[in-house]
């Protein structure tokens, strides 16, 4: 077989702590998002739309919706008979099995899958992240550069610096430091979490990493640190464009809000960076005489009969009579009675909301938002204060 | 009970001709993200029938397109899946005139197969249907011919050509009736039915000696006392595209909970090609009422009583009222549009004012600028 140019390695297997109730039973990838998607959609999109055919998923937490939704790789041309879309989980081997230790150890336990494909290349990706990126124009660079890994950077404000693996990079754009959450960051060059690698000098630095004891197997924490303090040719990619990780509620609340406005900050519509995803047989959307919308979104299978404003609506949703909507993320599936009211709210997918609840209060914002998980039902007249979490019992 | 699946998709393509100038009436637009066959192949595909031949004749270029491989009514499959059955044969005169032709054309296919039963359909029924159930039925009553009807109401004044079935209390086909002169509760016939293959093949092939050219008039009314033919009512929604009016009525017909809920959300989902459009945006200045809008539009006007297909834009200080606007169709600012039914790609530019009777809207050929 012809050798790949290049694989990606998409880690998907996080738990996502910080989302709550959106991850109990499902992983964060397979959180929905944006009214039609689930974030695993732009990873994998920015697969296809960069020539990349042969993606490895690798999950671990609660990976049976993820697992499911990806499927055979049909929705993102992923289906191949060469390549094509794979999920790796951890398995058990003859010389016996153990769960992903670090991001490093899941591409150490997937080395044989790399071998397979014995590509001249590797791309890391995290599965949590809202971007739309070409990664060939990347690859171009690294190639060219001879670098032995690149690191994506997008430059982050200041004051978030901290939050991030920061770097220094010199005028040819070779990284001089890096920083793993520093609290002092000495720029804002943020690593985005995607990386390039030979895949000869990965494989041979993952396999030292793994021999390495004191190391807790990290890319951020241990491989790159050490392969920049062994002088090994690291070079930065820097990315100018949309790109926001989702791992708080409010920073994914954020993301889905910046799908609305006039010029959206993440735009949807571009015709050569379209985001794929699988797609329900539903009908087109239905806003009846007692409905109204504005400044929102949604998609196929909706039924408003109420009022929308600012949110972001999933497919498949019902919104009854006199309910208003506001500042809020319904995911599919769910139905809200008749009237309810819902202020900065972010509620998963198949909740039951019953005629005249009320969630949110005078309190509500984007750092208090009312969170109701997947598959709850929330009685008629019920009161859920701003903040709040609901999960299913 | 193995079932093969035909459909001819431009039977009546002459009865809308503004839409099937450059395609089959089967990839006619509907309900704002489907186009008609996407009815009959989800109703084929739900009822377990994975082996379904087309029968095109022209025009089928944009049908092709939106078919593909069939994948998106799981229909590219190993055993079975979608044929396209363009007409055969090297003489212009292959093109066939009639149903009963153009089956004929087909027969290698049917040969080839080896299904029992046959289920054939007319490509503009829009319509949510259990085929196997009729397919059990026809077995059940030993038929030769299970024909698919519904009662229908026939105004005093109408003069439209039909045909109905009169059917015993056993459901059998006693009389087979073509003509222009039914009114009050007829049982049309829904040019749906479930033939046995063999029995078909015989036919094909008998058909010069018996003197058959039409189904309908040779196969089913003069064949009534020599075969068994049984009905089948069919009770759900059903339209059946056959006119410009009748379009855009059946169109807004969808504007009816009770009817999308019936076509819908029936005995199966309706599948259409996927093509990953964004979300619809209704931005601040915009404002929905009573309409259907599919994903990719973005709506900075007013919507009324409408169904706007995937990617159609309504630009601020616009009003668009019950109006069908199809693919990838541009108001821009200021116009105002009524009754029309807008192509895909038409452009109406500002300031301009449209308008049409639900008796006869107004219809924009594609690609046109006002």
């Amino acid at each position: 077989m012809k050798k790949k140019k290049c694989v990606a390695m998409l880690l998907a297997g996080g738990q996502g702590t910080r989302l709550y109730a959106l991850t109990s039973g499902i992983a964060k990838p397979a959180v929905s998002f944006g009214s039609k998607y689930r974030i695993i959609d732009f990873t994998l999109s920015n697969c296809t739309n960069s020539g990349i055919d042969t993606v490895g998923v690798l999950t671990q937490y609660e990976p049976l919706v993820l697992n499911e939704y990806i499927g055979g790789g049909k929705p993102w041309d992923l289906d191949r008979s060469y390549g094509g879309v794979h999920t790796l989980s951890p398995y058990q081997a003859k010389k016996g099995g153990e769960w992903y230790k670090g991001t490093a150890n899941a591409i150490y336990q997937n080395i044989h899958f790399l071998n397979k494909y014995d590509s001249e290349h590797v791309l890391i990706l995290s599965g949590d992240h809202i971007y739309k990126m070409d990664y060939s124009k990347m690859l171009a660079e690294h190639i060219a550069n001879d670098a032995d890994c690149t690191i994506a950077v997008i430059d982050v404000p200041w004051e978030e610096a901290s939050r991030f693996g920061i770097m220094s990079f010199d005028e040819n754009h070779r990284i001089t430091e890096f920083a793993e959450k520093p609290a002092q960051p000495k720029s804002n060059h943020a690593s985005m979490g995607v990386y390039i690698f030979k895949k000869d000098v990965l494989v041979r630095e993952l396999t030292r990493d793994e021999e390495d004891e004191k190391s807790s197997n990290d890319f951020g924490k241990n491989v790159i640190p050490y392969m920049l303090n062994n002088g090994m040719r690291m070079f930065a990619y820097s990315f100018a464009g949309y790109w926001k990780d989702v791992g708080t509620i409010t920073s994914l609340w954020e993301a889905n809000m910046d799908l609305l406005g006039e010029n959206p900050p993440m735009n949807l519509n571009e015709k050569e960076m379209r985001v794929y995803s699988r797609n329900e047989p539903l009908p087109p959307s239905f806003v009846g005489e007692t409905g109204s919308v504005k400044n929102s979104i949604y998609t196929a299978g909706c039924e408003i009969y109420g009022t929308v404003i600012n949110s972001v609506i999933s497919e498949d949703v019902t919104i009854g009579v006199g309910s208003v909507v506001r500042n809020s993320v319904i995911m599919r599936g769910t139905v809200i009675g008749d009237n309810v009211t819902i202020d900065y709210g972010m509620i998963d997918e198949n909740v039951t909301v019953c005629d005249g609840a009320k969630i949110g209060d005078d309190e509500s914002s984007k750092d208090r938002i009312a969170l109701i998980g997947r598959g709850c039902v929330i009685g008629s007249d019920a009161y859920i204060p701003s903040g709040e979490i609901v999960e299913k019992k | 009970m193995k079932t093969l699946g035909i459909v001819f998709s431009n039977i009546h393509d002459k009865d809308v001709n503004e839409l099937t100038t450059t395609r089959t009436l089967a990839s006619v637009p509907f309900g704002g993200r489907f186009r008609l066959i996407d009815f009959v192949l989800s109703n084929m595909v739900n009822s377990g029938i994975y082996n379904v031949g087309i029968i095109t004749k022209y025009n089928y270029q944009s049908l092709m397109e939106h078919l593909g491989s069939g994948k998106s009514w799981d229909l590219s499959r190993k055993r079975g899946g979608l044929v396209l059955l363009p007409p055969y044969g090297r003489e212009s005169s292959a093109v066939y005139s009639s149903r009963f032709e153009a089956i004929s054309n087909s027969a290698y296919y049917l040969r080839e197969a080896s299904e029992d039963y046959v289920v054939m359909s007319d490509c503009d029924n829009v319509c949510n249907i259990d085929f196997s159930e009729v397919v059990a039925y026809h077995v059940r009553k030993h038929a030769d011919i299970t024909v698919v009807y519904r009662k229908k109401e026939i105004p005093e004044n109408e003069t439209k050509m039909r045909t109905s079935v009169v059917i015993d209390e056993d459901g059998k086909v006693k009389r087979v009736v073509t003509g222009n002169k039914h009114h009050g509760t007829i049982n049309a016939f829904t040019n749906m039915l479930v033939i046995n293959r063999q029995f078909l093949l015989s036919i094909i092939d008998n058909a010069e000696e018996l003197g058959y050219k039409s189904f309908s008039r040779d196969v089913l009314i003069r064949g009534v006392n020599e075969y068994n033919i049984y009905g089948y009512e069919y009770t759900g929604y059903f339209a059946s595209i056959d006119s410009m009016p009748n379009y855009y009525k059946h169109s807004l017909q969808l504007l009816d909970k009770e009817t999308r809920d019936q076509l819908f959300r029936g005995a199966g989902a309706i599948y259409t090609k996927v093509r990953d459009s964004a979300p619809c945006r209704i931005a601040e200045s915009g404002k929905v009422k009573n309409s259907l809008i599919a994903d990719g539009c973005v709506i900075e006007g007013e919507v009324e009583n409408s169904i706007l297909f995937r990617g159609a834009k309504v630009k601020k200080g616009a009003k668009v009222v019950g109006s069908v606007l199809f693919n990838n169709v541009v108001i821009e600012e200021n116009s105002y549009v009524n009754c029309v039914i807008a192509e895909k790609d038409v452009r109406v530019l500002q300031n301009r004012t449209l308008s049409g009777h639900e008796t006869r809207p107004y219809f924009l050929p594609k690609d046109t600028i006002v």
